[in-house]
């Protein structure tokens, strides 16, 4: 039986880092369902918002923050991301971070939406890769013992208390169990909840299900981004910070539409605000050749000299030319809205506590929260790399200062007949089929306008849905990486995940930041300045439950740019 | 005489034929299948797709395989944009990653097989340990006499920046290595296109200071010179970079410090 003091669950950003962090104290695994340079973070174009330049401050960082969360950030824990960020991004420069650089050699730095200061670094526009591959290079030289390709199936936990792990060892074929006096969740996000995302096909919020199963509280899951710029036709990632350097808008009458909506802040308007405008103009019909997408222009950059954007770009030019056969420094880019984000996810603390004695989480999976009802470009990076420093540090230390935990062999001989039965199933329902009657349903009826009929709608088939999943069927009925059975695991995450999103949507009679209802236009402070909890009760039912925001300096105020 | 005889699993048999349909755009899609749990030896079973009913890329056909026809099938895919790696295998006879891949670029039936010269684990999916352990052992992370300035970021002129292009784009993807006849007979001992381009990023990066201990640790007639310049791995990168070049000056440096 594998036995550590601390096991990670993830390799992204967070996961790393942490991992990093703890094994300064104490024994540390990393378990991954891919090998850890795979993972999503390593999609990320934009950067890291940080605040390095003498004329910018914390307080600003912080005002932008809590503003572009539309008041539902929780400021004492904004105040402690906007001040260590800075710290966070130099680490990762002494790790040997390959970044833009000023004509002095410093971090070079941009503007991204919603943001006063231009203090996003970045590396072209590839800085999750970067980042991916430089922390990938540390935890190398540290010594965390690596399991890819293993995927957690349960978090065994008693009385509020962690207890171990269950894995699939996907290329031994084998379900394990995993001792540790500690676990973090890093999961990241659940894109794959929606038929037009830019996340990858792994991320099926195993992380978030299993903690909500382990008896966490997942918070504020009713906010989804939607970025505002994908392409149209495969939803991949156009970065932000193409309009961070002055890429225009367009709809069918080439006009910036922009200007009609918020002409103070144009097309760096915070995510939401965008999506919006976008769905908008694509409703009234001013999409081009009236198909579901607008214009991106950032051939005028080029041709005017600015940039040379296939170099400045490199990542959405190939991206462009292969997928969409344009070639950005002449032509416009096809561009929609499509899920990106997560700033709900496990409740969590600013050291990652989540309530569970010995379980932590951070990064995309956690709430923390420091997005609140939207979060702004540059904002995610630097959250997983705070806050999985800070994680890897109170998780190693509680390692140092705790026993292992005695195990509950009911509970795994339970999870192992679980699996058994599922593999034995024949039923006739296949998971291909309902994840993507579930993603269409999400898209249409769960995206960024949202109301009464369209949620309940979404709700009550959800739940038929769910009723369906014992019938399907496993035809892989071998042990090795069976990614038939791995593909139901995910789909049950993702239809559980489906329901807590519309569930807390359908509840939240307001509109805030990412979450807008048309029947309820207005944010409501009196009744709905408060997070969203949602646990899982015994007897399989869940539980809504609210908690205040924390409010520091900042008076919730009307959000207007 | 001596006997000579054939690794296990080495005769790949010829599969079914899976599933027919009728169109006017059908391809034809044989796929290398291999189940670790059976003693069968591997074989190519014939998929066929309506190519109006599926998405550009070659990735598109094996998810529709995957989705509509035979859910048993195996291989790894995850970003479907060429970042993250997953889906580098052998399609017509060249290694790629079927994300970006497009369908069209091919003529007649697409033959797709699993990295060459890996262990598989099943179908398309190779084991990747030993390639991942050969990156380890060259210690790719900043090594410094230096200690890094407390509160600032150290400093690198675009131009030292610069001569990192070309060097940290690659997503260890593998296409390179296992295109590669030398180390499809050296594996165990050279390095292979990847990982040597992996060496050539710390070793152009101004922030580093261990470039002699570097050159040291490549100075070895196998993990360095077995490179023949044979090419193939900048031939297949999918990335566009050129594993080659980078070895080729590596080889320089180890030629100009002795002078």
């Amino acid at each position: 039986m594998l036995s550590y003091d601390v096991v990670i669950i993830g390799g992204g950003l967070a996961g790393m880092r942490a991992a990093i962090e703890a094994a300064k104290y104490a024994r540390v695994a990393l378990l991954s369902k891919v090998y850890p340079t795979r993972s999503h973070s390593g999609a990320a174009q934009g950067g890291l918002n940080v605040v390095i330049n003498e004329n910018d401050s914390w307080q600003s960082h912080m005002f932008d923050t809590v503003k572009g969360s539309d008041y539902l950030a929780d400021q004492d824990a904004v105040e402690t991301f906007c001040k260590e960020a800075p710290q966070a991004m130099y680490d990762l420069d002494h790790m040997g971070l390959i970044f833009d650089r000023t004509e002095d050699g410093h971090l070079d730095q941009k503007f991204t939406g919603g943001a006063t200061f231009p203090r996003n670094c970045f590396g072209g526009d590839l800085s999750g890769h970067k980042i991916l591959h430089t922390l990938y290079e540390q935890l190398l030289k540290s010594n965390v013992t690596i399991h890819n390709e293993f995927t957690v199936i349960k978090v065994l936990t008693e009385e509020k208390a962690f207890q171990g792990l269950m894995v699939y060892d996907l290329k031994h074929g084998q379900i394990e169990v995993v001792r540790a006096k500690a676990a973090l969740m890093a999961t990241g996000g659940y894109g794959q909840v929606f038929l037009r995302t830019t996340n990858d096909a792994i991320n099926t919020g195993d992380g978030m299900a299993l903690a909500l199963r382990a008896g966490a509280s997942l918070q504020d899951m009713e906010f989804v981004q939607f970025h505002p710029t994908t392409l149209f036709g495969s939803n991949l990632l156009v970065s932000e910070t193409l309009r961070g350097d002055g890429g225009w808008l367009l709809n069918s009458d080439g006009e910036r539409f922009m200007s009609r909506y918020v002409p103070t802040k144009m097309e760096l308007s915070p995510r939401d605000i965008v999506s919006r405008c976008i769905q908008s103009e694509i409703r009234e019909g001013r999409g081009i050749d009236g198909e579901d997408y607008v214009h991106l222009d950032v051939a005028h950059l080029h041709q005017s000299g600015t940039f040379d954007i296939m170099k400045r770009f490199p990542q959405v030019s190939v991206i462009a030319e292969k997928f969409a056969g344009i070639d950005i420094s002449k032509q416009r880019l096809p561009v929609q809205p499509a899920q990106h984000y997560s700033m709900g996810g496990i409740m969590a603390n600013v050291d990652g506590e989540t309530g569970i004695k010995g379980f932590f989480a951070a990064g995309e999976c956690a709430c923390v929260s420091i997005h609140g009802a939207n979060r702004l470009g540059g904002n995610s990076l630097i959250d997983a790399l705070v806050f999985g420093k800070r994680t890897g540090i109170s998780i190693g230390q509680y390692a140092a200062e705790n026993t292992m935990p005695t195990l509950n062999n009911e509970q795994q001989q339970q999870e192992r007949q679980r699996i058994a039965s599922i593999m034995d199933r024949s039923g006739q329902e296949s998971t291909p089929h309902i994840r993507k009657e579930l993603q269409t349903l999400m898209s249409a009826d769960v995206g960024i306008y949202r109301d009464e009929e369209s949620l309940s709608n979404a709700l009550s088939t959800i739940r038929q849905l769910k009723r369906k999943l014992p019938n399907v069927g496993i035809k892989d009925k071998s042990q090795v990486f069976n990614t038939d059975l791995l593909g139901y695991l995910e789909l049950e995450y993702l239809v559980e995940l489906s329901e807590i999103i519309t569930l807390g949507a359908l509840k939240r009679r307001e509109s805030r930041g990412s979450h807008f209802r048309k029947d309820y236009p207005e944010r409501h402070d009196e009744e709905w300045l408060k997070h969203t909890l949602v646990s899982l009760q015994k007897d399989g039912e869940l539980m809504i439950d609210h908690k205040p925001v924390s409010i520091t300096d900042l008076t919730p105020a009307e959000r207007t740019y | 005489m001596a006997e000579l005889k054939l690794p296990a699993n080495s005769i790949v048999k010829k599969g079914k034929t899976v599933n027919h349909v009728e169109g006017n755009n059908v391809r034809k899609f044989s796929v290398y299948r291999w189940d670790p749990d059976t003693d069968e030896n591997p074989r190519t079973d014939t998929y066929e797709i309506d190519l109006d009913q599926c998405g550009p890329m070659v990735l598109d056909a094996l998810l529709k395989i995957k989705n509509e026809i035979d859910p048993t099938i195996t291989f790894r895919r995850s970003c479907r944009e060429g970042i993250c790696g997953s889906c580098a295998m052998n399609i017509n006879g060249r290694n790629t990653l079927a994300c970006t891949k497009a369908i069209a670029d091919y003529d007649g039936e697409i033959k797709i097989f699993p990295l060459p010269h890996l262990s598989v684990v099943k179908d398309l999916v190779p084991d990747l340990t030993h390639f991942y352990g050969q990156l380890a052992s060259i210690q790719p992370w900043i090594k410094t006499e230096t200690a890094a300035p407390p509160d600032r970021e150290r400093l690198q002129s675009k131009e030292a920046r610069a001569k990192l292009d070309g060097l940290y784009e690659c997503i260890l993807c593998a296409c390179c290595s296992t295109s590669c006849p030398s180390y499809w007979w050296n594996s165990e001992r050279y390095l292979g296109p990847a990982v040597l381009l992996q060496a050539h990023r710390w070793i152009q990066d101004s922030r580093d200071e261990a470039l002699g201990e570097r050159l040291d640790e490549l100075e070895d007639p196998f993990r360095l010179y077995r490179c023949h310049t044979i090419m193939n791995c900048t031939n297949t990168c999918p990335k566009g970079l050129n594993p080659a070049k980078a070895i080729a000056e590596i080889k320089q440096l180890m030629v100009k410090r002795q002078l």
